[in-house]
């Protein structure tokens, strides 16, 4: 705490922070409900912050686009205890949206279930919704939901579309949805209700690896489409070790 | 030298109290669904409270004994039996090397904990020895137990008594004849309509087939936002009920995922999730609402009456000159 303070007074943010519990054993800190750069900087900041907290009761944390859930054990720290600590220590944490990620390509064969869908459902073509998936340099916004699934920002809101209704039982591994604004990949096999339009044969999370997670938060991932015979090779020297 | 496994059951997998501090990597914790039937089990051969046992599903596996260790089953009735011999719950037993211990049909709950002494021969793998199946990760393996499997002890019995004449007062742990699950208000409890916010606490809600470690699908009566929007995925915990676009809710188990972006109506009291663990398809169920105070406060007794049995459980093995298993 305390030199750096001076700083944090010349930049606002567009929201103040609500915190809220989530049942008995989590308190989520909320950067406001919209996806911006600037907001989820801020969620990387207080996360680097609170990865370096020795705060007894504290078990982890996950940041997502514009929340950190702070998990505790109620035995050892009360709500009221952690959320005062929380404020005090969140209000002397300098503003700083410097934000350098690491630049990754991810190869994908564009034939996805849902890839019509999309493509109906903003009235475009097929190729449109190729072309706009893979121009944009997406941000690593958060990893979560299953091993290394990254949340990505930076989609074209042209190809935005809502998730199924009833989420598929079964996604492989490698899939590459959309989720209202958002897009992601399917590191393994799981249920889940974003709308396929195609598949990486990239392991995005492999125990193998010191860093089982092909990407962090933060990092910079762009796209490239590839052709089917592509997709087999790239997957056999992926997976086959 | 320690079990084979000669049927694997219905689903039997490895599972301590869970895998923390890799959920923001997308690492789900898994672990036991009813981690209190673990943790009682644990207790009562004076093990770490974390140590790893067998949970089993609904149809129990038949395991050999290739070697004398001492055990005890907790959590759901799953008729467990030795040689054909009735085998008593929630005390520890010795079950002779050349022995075989099975199952017979499930009389309540759906899983059973079968703990050993001074646990299993698992490695930890990111400090946990819990099997999480989807991402075959950890346990034995990284999936569930299969027929021909061997697990050694990691401690072989030295103890000198061969008969246990207490046992657990089975009132420390919950009736599982009990349908009420008790709940505090999600974050976005007050985007549904009204009448979903007072149906969700009244109605009934049947599990559906499609229920699994990861989460239990429930059916009811359509549960309606008050407007249909597109939520950033956030952190979701065990006992989070989202309700998905169809109105029918979801109530996230042990192997969760550790985002979503379904709206959250309300989030199980972690003193029920055992409960609730142990319901399975075609249970009904019904949710009641309590403050957070409140489940804190359950939360604390519990505990202090946990401590309480682990000082009684003690004294037990003190007074029959037990000693501790050597290293």
């Amino acid at each position: 705490m305390g030199s750096s303070h001076e700083q944090s007074l010349s930049i606002a943010l567009p929201n103040p922070i609500r915190y809220f519990p989530m049942g008995d054993q989590a308190l989520v800190l909320s950067f406001g409900d919209t996806i911006s750069e600037m907001v989820n900087a801020r969620v990387r900041q207080v996360a680097t912050h609170i990865d370096n907290w020795s705060q007894p009761g504290v078990i982890e944390y996950v940041p997502a686009y514009t929340t950190i859930t702070i998990y505790y054990d109620p035995l050892k720290i009360s709500y009221q205890e952690l959320l005062s600590v929380l404020q005090m220590i969140v209000q002397d944490i300098p503003e700083d949206t410097e934000y350098i990620g690491k630049k990754k390509e991810i190869p994908v064969y564009f034939n996805g279930a849902d890839l019509a869908y999309v493509a109906q459902y903003n009235g475009l073509t097929e190729e449109e919704v190729i072309r706009l998936h893979s121009t944009p340099e997406y941000r690593v916004y958060m990893i979560g939901f299953v091993p290394g699934f990254p949340y990505l920002g930076g989609m074209d809101s042209r190809i935005a579309t809502p998730r199924k209704e009833v989420p598929r039982l079964k996604i492989e591994a490698g899939a590459v949805g959309i989720a209202g604004e958002q897009t992601g990949v399917y590191p393994i096999e799981t249920p889940g209700g974003w709308q396929i339009i195609g598949h990486t044969p990239l392991q995005l999370f492999d125990l193998s690896k010191e860093s089982p997670s092909l990407l962090e938060m933060g990092d910079c991932v762009r796209f490239v489409p590839i052709t089917y015979d592509e997709f087999v090779l790239l997957k056999t020297e992926s997976y086959g070790h | 030298m320690g079990i084979k496994i000669i049927k694997a059951g219905m689903l039997t997998t490895i599972q301590d109290l869970g895998r923390y501090g890799l959920q923001r990597y997308g690492m789900a914790v898994s672990g036991a669904m009813d981690s209190y039937a673990l943790l009682l089990g644990n207790s009562i051969l004076g093990n770490a409270d974390n140590e790893a046992a067998i949970e089993c599903t609904v149809l129990g596996p038949t395991i050999y004994f290739e070697q004398t260790q001492l055990i005890t089953v907790t959590g759901a009735n799953l008729s467990p039996k030795v040689d054909g011999q009735s085998l008593p719950m929630w005390k520890p037993v010795l079950i002779e090397a050349g022995s075989l211990l099975s199952f017979g049909r499930p009389n309540s709950g759906c899983r059973a904990y079968i703990c050993f002494q001074g646990g299993l021969d698992i490695p930890e793998l990111l400090g946990s020895r819990s099997t999480y199946s989807k991402g075959q990760v950890g346990g034995w393996k990284g999936r569930p137990l299969q027929e021909g499997d061997r697990i050694a002890f990691r401690h072989c019995y030295k103890g000198k008594d061969s008969l246990f004449r207490w046992s657990m007062d089975p009132s420390l742990y919950p009736d599982l004849s009990t349908n009420v699950i008790r709940v505090m208000d999600g974050p976005q409890l007050p985007c549904f309509e009204s009448a979903a916010q007072k149906s969700f606490f009244s109605d009934v809600f049947t599990i559906s087939n499609n229920s699994d470690r990861m989460g239990y699908r429930l059916t009811s009566k359509r549960l309606r936002l008050t407007e249909q929007k597109e939520l950033l995925s956030t952190a979701v915990t065990f006992g989070s009920i989202q309700v998905p676009p169809d109105g029918n809710a979801i109530v996230l188990m042990a192997d969760h995922p550790t985002t979503g972006g379904y709206p959250v109506i309300a989030q199980v009291a972690t003193i029920d999730l055992p409960l609730l663990a142990q319901k399975g398809p075609n249970n009904r169920i019904s949710f009641e609402r309590i403050s957070l105070d409140e489940a804190h406060d359950l939360l604390k007794k519990q505990h202090t009456q946990f401590k309480k049995l682990k000082r009684a459980i003690a004294l037990k093995y003190e007074k029959t000159a037990y000693h501790r298993f050597e290293l």
